[in-house]
């Protein structure tokens, strides 16, 4: 076989990894359906909430209610495409219970593997959930409902943004799933993944709301590189040179946190042990 | 009572044989709210003041909010996980004891975790009575104590309606999570912030305002009707619609044959 061809065989074993979790992802529709109702009362009560704060003081505000609302309802719709605490339990299995073997006798590395799968799991979720409210929120009136972004550019930053975005998020959630080889039980860090972490992302309250010192610490942080950075683009709260510095520092700790993470995955598969089973 | 306490016993004895992760998953609880917590305070650090709500009051009502809603979760899991004993077989197994059905399941799983939520609702609490300017007099402290108590039975009762719905669905059904974690969720704030339509339907669908919001505004000074403090107490009416359709559920039941 020439090179190409292995090259080409070696993305298209990926790509299927990819399409087997991303179509088991589209069985759940009634689930689904439940989840929007859900996401769609939890975005309005968030809106109705900052409206609240808005009419107190709308100087102190530091976005405009429109982005705000866009923020919002970006964040339901593309829930699943950036929760930490969005973690696969199949994987946790697998390192916990020994089937990990299995897995390291495929011809396919685990990271990889690992990575795909989790990417087309939450792209699946999303896909089924972000339409139906996205289209409500579009129907809203003015400063509380989602509007197109601005300028072509921020809408195609937003995807770019989003997808480095969504690369970050699997990054982490790959450095969870390797500390178990270590530590044996997941409890520990994902309690890590699902509090601090989240509030660092700004799925509590946006980073904008934050008081300045610690913004500025913590917008440096891996975790200010999740959804803060689309959510934001999509509504040019960050906009012009902005948002090439914001996509760089993405594109930075893509590329740490994989490093990272295949870094430790190789320690981890030397000194792993299955005891029989 | 006494048969209760031994269940209790058990409950705590079998959570008590895996302590590290126990108390991992205590501290993860209250980690998760305590992002809550730390959401509200930025707010405040950059508003101040919200419809006229300082900081001090909103974690007050919070803490009720928390802690009914924890007391809840703790003392009637076995209504939140009740898809799980329709699904195993188990309810057939409540069925043929000699005891109350409702009994037997509020025994049968108790999430003694949640107290780490509890333990910072407790926190909250202490704070908020301190640092706000209310004057402690008894008739404000029957007025929280009955604020807890009131939201545990009304979280209790939504928790009961959804298993109810079980019994139909033979599933949880997700959305029911916007009445419990929902109203955990956004009850942080006083519901009066929300709106005249989320109010009203806070009052008369789901008597959340009865036991949040009315006997706050009390509580902070900012009516001096008296009959405010009763309110929690007429919330619990709500138990008497949740029953019954528990109790058309019970009727309805087939088992599932595992």
């Amino acid at each position: 076989m020439r090179q190409e061809d292995i090259n080409l065989l070696r993305i298209t074993k990926y790509m299927s990894f990819f399409r087997m979790r991303f179509i088991a992802g589209l069985q759940y529709r009634a689930a689904a359906l439940a989840g929007i109702v859900t996401q769609f009362v939890w975005g309005a009560m968030e809106i109705l909430l900052f409206k609240a704060f808005y009419q107190v003081n709308a100087a102190a505000f530091p976005m405009t209610f429109e982005a705000l609302s866009s923020y919002v309802w970006l964040q339901q719709a593309f829930l699943a495409l950036f929760l930490t605490w969005f973690l696969e339990n199949d994987i946790f299995q697998t390192i916990t219970d020994g089937g990990i073997a299995y897995e390291m006798c495929r011809p396919a590395d685990i990271y990889n593997m690992w990575f795909f799968r989790s990417m087309a799991n939450r792209l699946s979720k999303t896909v089924l959930r972000c339409m139906p409210i996205l289209l409500f929120a579009a129907l809203l009136p003015k400063p509380y409902g989602i509007r197109l972004p601005n300028n072509l550019n921020a809408g195609i930053w937003f995807f770019i943004t989003a997808f480095l975005g969504l690369l970050v998020v699997v990054a982490f959630c790959m450095l969870v799933y390797i500390t178990t080889f270590y530590t044996l039980s997941p409890v520990g860090v994902r309690l890590l993944s699902v509090s601090l972490v989240e509030f660092f992302a700004g799925s509590v309250i946006p980073l904008p709301f934050l008081p300045k010192g610690i913004r500025q610490v913590i917008e440096l942080l891996p975790f200010a590189s999740m959804q803060n950075v689309p959510l934001r683009v999509y509504s040019g709260d960050i906009g012009g040179a902005n948002i090439y510095t914001r996509a760089g520092l993405q594109l930075f700790w893509v590329v740490t946190l994989i490093w990272i993470g295949k870094k430790l995955m190789q320690t981890a598969q030397r000194r792993i042990v299955v005891q029989g089973g | 009572m006494r048969l209760y306490l031994k269940f209790f016993g058990i409950h705590l004895k079998s959570a008590m044989q895996y302590k590290i992760s126990f108390i991992l998953i205590t501290i993860g609880q209250l980690l998760v709210s305590f992002n809550v917590f730390l959401g509200i305070f930025f707010m405040f650090h950059l508003f101040h003041e919200v419809k006229g709500y300082h900081l001090s009051e909103v974690l007050l009502c919070y803490a009720t909010v928390l802690m009914s809603y924890s007391l809840a979760e703790i003392f009637m899991r076995g209504f939140d996980m009740f898809a799980g004993t329709i699904g195993n077989g188990e309810f057939d197994r409540i069925l043929l004891r000699p005891r109350g059905i409702i009994f037997l399941v509020i025994c049968g799983k108790m999430e003694l975790t949640r107290v780490g939520r509890v333990i910072q609702a407790a926190g909250m609490l202490a704070y908020g009575m301190i640092a706000s300017d209310i004057t402690w007099c008894v008739d404000k402290i029957v007025t929280i104590i009955l604020m807890v108590l009131s939201g545990s039975v009304i979280f209790g009762c939504l928790f009961l309606i959804y298993a109810s719905i079980c019994f139909f669905t033979l599933e949880g059904l997700e959305f029911m999570n916007i009445l419990t974690d929902g109203a955990r969720e956004y009850g942080k704030y006083p519901l009066g912030i929300y709106g005249k339509g989320i109010l009203r339907f806070c009052t008369f669908l789901v008597p959340y305002s009865l036991f949040q919001y009315y006997p706050f505004l009390y509580l902070t000074g900012r009516t001096d009707n008296q009959l405010y403090t009763l309110l929690p107490i007429a919330a619990c009416f709500f138990v008497i619609p949740c029953y019954l359709l528990w109790r058309n559920g019970v009727m309805h039941y087939k088992s599932t044959g595992s």
